[in-house]
């Protein structure tokens, strides 16, 4: 399997500027947005640790939270699946479709159907899936995956969405007004709406002690996807669960301020029972969370509540673009859970980031993000799947860091200070230190030499 | 106390490890540099590679650990020696080093409880860079994303100087992209990330970009003068020891 170059994909990101320039600024707005709601709140901080503390409490005895959960959504009327990974929820979707002869799916946004590439299962078994959330159904027509867990199509301009909407909804060529081009596709989905089989849902919040769920968007269409057909099909991943509904206030206070920086959601629709002569499932999945679970040093990745306020604060993320972490989850959140999809396919992701920790500060949850990011490090040096070229540097900086006298021999062997440090801050015309910044100017003596004649020789 | 005067400002910016030697005598400390230093180990570490970084570690706690306290102008070192520095063995030397190590502004400000510097005069606007780890590891200053009262180290201490005049930019906590080997393996974010940050202070009317890390400064330096861009780069240290420019 192939390492995943984030520099590589970063560096095609910033080349072109206008993009860049939009995804950075309207990613920051994000951030400043969620700055004033945060700090409107006086009790914000104590907020985010009695949020964390729920999370904690609840993943320390997520089986028996589970367990109450489906007790309860059973005694609702509602049938509860329960998938180990990918594969397995698939095949339960699909097995559900079938039983109701189901051809049409229509699906509010869900990072998890993502996660397990469901899209694509189903439609190569005949089940036509449409997305109905816009920035998932401009992605779904560009085919190409989100690029941001909140705000899918992120990286696109109007005018991207325009050529998109021509090519595959028919719309005019050209037009960029964006009420027309909105009103386009509300104008092409809501026929799906009326005549498709079956709706899916993600969820937000799983409630043990009801086995209810809360689905939080701000188009509505998750609830016209949950309403109008005749079979609802949720799929949660078991770290959704929170223990009671007074709990809820609490995450509901913190989702949509943090992600983009409004005090609530739209719509924030709370599912319980299927309604009369209709069928509702949930497929609750584990797909590496119950592994994830046991990791000593990065369990609690999995209090995450999927803002995206790791993402829109990040400096390289807003820089390089969702699609260059090639992968479900990108970003800070993304960094610290896709290693443990596969370990060296994204080997190099713990290293696009600079451990600025912004990220940390940001969470609702109080994950520490660029903490495990610094420890994935370790695990990935550990297990070997550092590079070549940064496995080589590190010994030879350790070598020369570890002894005095080679170091000293190493700054001033060829009079130039510079040229035989170690890597990171040597320049020479094949570092990349030199392709877009200068070099620091070596002074006539170090600090050292300077220190030797002016303290040691009083 | 011992000076702990980090590698790139050894090789590069020993006019920072001057102002900082200085600065601790004039207010009476007894400072000493020991010679064999080379490294807290931090660039091994954070690339994961603890084998790498275990001997220059070693090599700090033989160096530093006969110590009361050790200072150096580094943020991000104090940090490595505070929180990580764990490719070693903790034996009680290792964490009395772990535990006596001050970034410098921490210790003017938090130690000497420094109050006046009459010999410092800098007439110029300045724009300060907290970096990362003195804002939100070290907590120096307030940082933006969390509600709480304002407060900062580094700006009490430069308030106190003559003539000075503070210009804040638009994103005052962002990262410069420096992030270590960050910048080289990350090369065209690192370097967009700084080409921003000096535009940013630039735009809020800088002369100057004032920060406790020099490593920061170097690749900022680096941007500036690679765009072409009008702006000067000074540690926090020679300005209270009182650099004019």
């Amino acid at each position: 399997m192939k390492r995943l170059d984030h520099a590589g994909a970063a560096s095609r990101f910033i080349a072109d500027e206008k993009h860049l320039a939009f995804h950075d600024a309207k990613l920051w707005d994000l951030r400043k947005k969620r700055d004033r709601e945060a700090h409107g709140i006086p009790e914000w901080e104590e907020l985010r640790q009695l949020a964390s503390d729920i999370k904690e409490h609840t993943l320390a005895h997520l089986a028996d939270y589970l367990e109450e959960f489906e007790r309860n959504a059973t005694r609702n009327g509602v049938k509860v699946h329960w998938a180990r990974d990918a594969a397995e929820h698939n095949q339960i979707v699909f097995d559900i479709l079938a039983a109701k002869a189901a051809k049409t799916l229509v699906k509010s946004k869900s990072m998890l159907t993502e996660e397990c590439d469901m899209r694509p299962f189903l439609e190569r078994r005949g089940i036509e899936v449409i997305e109905t959330d816009l920035g998932e159904r401009i992605q779904q027509l560009d085919d190409e995956p989100p690029s941001h867990i909140v705000v899918p199509a992120v990286h696109k301009l109007r005018g991207d969405v325009s050529a998109v909407f021509a090519r595959k909804l028919g719309t005019e060529a050209g037009n960029e007004d964006v009420t027309y081009l909105a009103e386009s596709q509300r104008r092409t989905t809501r026929p799906y709406f009326l005549r498709a089989d079956a709706g899916m849902t993600g969820a937000n919040f799983a409630i043990a002690e009801t086995g209810g769920f809360v689905v939080c968007t701000n188009e509505g269409n998750a609830d016209l996807s949950a309403s109008l057909p005749k079979l609802h099909i949720a799929s949660i991943g078991i770290e959704k669960l929170i223990p009671r509904v007074e709990h809820l206030g609490v995450f509901i206070r913190l989702l949509s301020r943090s992600a983009l920086g409004s005090p609530i959601t739209q719509y924030t629709s709370h599912f319980r029972t299927p309604r009369a002569g209709t069928e509702m499932h949930i497929v609750l999945v584990d797909n590496g969370r119950s592994e994830r679970l046991g990791m000593a040093e990065f369990w609690s990745s999995l209090k995450c509540i999927r803002c995206g306020a790791c993402m829109n604060t990040c400096p390289v993320y807003r820089r390089s673009g969702g699609l260059s972490y090639g992968a479900t989850y990108s970003g800070p959140i993304g960094i610290i859970i896709d290693p443990t999809f596969n370990i060296r396919k994204y080997s190099n992701l713990p290293f696009a980031s600079t451990l600025n920790g912004s990220c940390t500060s940001v969470c609702p949850v109080k994950i520490n993000i660029h903490d495990q990011i610094y420890k994935w490090r370790r695990v990935i040096a550990e297990r070997n799947e550092l590079p070549l070229v940064k496995k080589a540097t590190m010994k030879a900086a350790g070598k020369l860091f570890g002894n005095p006298k080679l170091y000293r021999a190493a700054l001033a062997a060829t009079g130039t200070a510079i040229e035989d440090l170690p890597r990171f801050a040597i320049y020479n015309w094949f570092n990349p230190w030199g392709r877009q910044r200068e070099v620091p100017q070596p002074p006539t003596k170090t600090f050292r030499q300077w220190y030797i004649e002016n303290r040691t020789r009083r | 106390m011992g000076l702990f005067i980090p590698c790139y400002v050894d090789a590069f910016f020993p006019e920072v490890g001057v102002a900082t030697l200085e600065m601790l005598e004039r207010c009476g400390a007894e400072v000493s540099y020991p010679l064999d230093q080379t490294c807290c180990g931090q660039p091994m570490a954070n690339s994961g590679c603890q084998d790498d970084a275990a001997p220059a570690e070693a090599l700090f706690v033989e160096n530093f650990k006969d110590f009361d306290y050790i200072v150096t102008p580094s943020g991000s070192c104090t940090h490595h020696v505070r929180s990580h520095f764990d490719a070693i063995p903790q034996t009680a030397a290792v964490k009395k080093v772990r535990g006596s190590i001050y970034e410098f502004v921490e210790f003017i400000h938090d130690v000497l409880k420094v109050e006046e510097f009459p010999w410092a005069e800098f007439p110029h606007k300045v724009g300060l860079h907290n970096t990362c780890t003195t804002l939100r590891t070290l907590r120096t200053a307030s940082a933006s994303e969390i509600a709480e009262p304002p407060f900062s180290k580094p700006l009490d201490l430069l308030r106190k100087v003559k003539g000075i005049e503070f210009v804040t930019p638009e994103r005052p906590d962002e990262c410069c992209g420096f992030g270590g080997t960050f910048s080289v393996f990350e090369e065209p974010v690192s370097a967009k990330m700084g080409y921003d940050k000096v535009h940013d202070h630039r735009n809020a009317g800088a002369e100057y970009i004032v920060s406790a890390d020099m490593s920061c400064l170097m690749h900022q330096k680096g941007c500036a003068e690679r765009l072409g861009l009008e702006i000067k780069f000074i540690h926090i240290a020679q300005i209270l020891n009182g650099a004019r420019e």
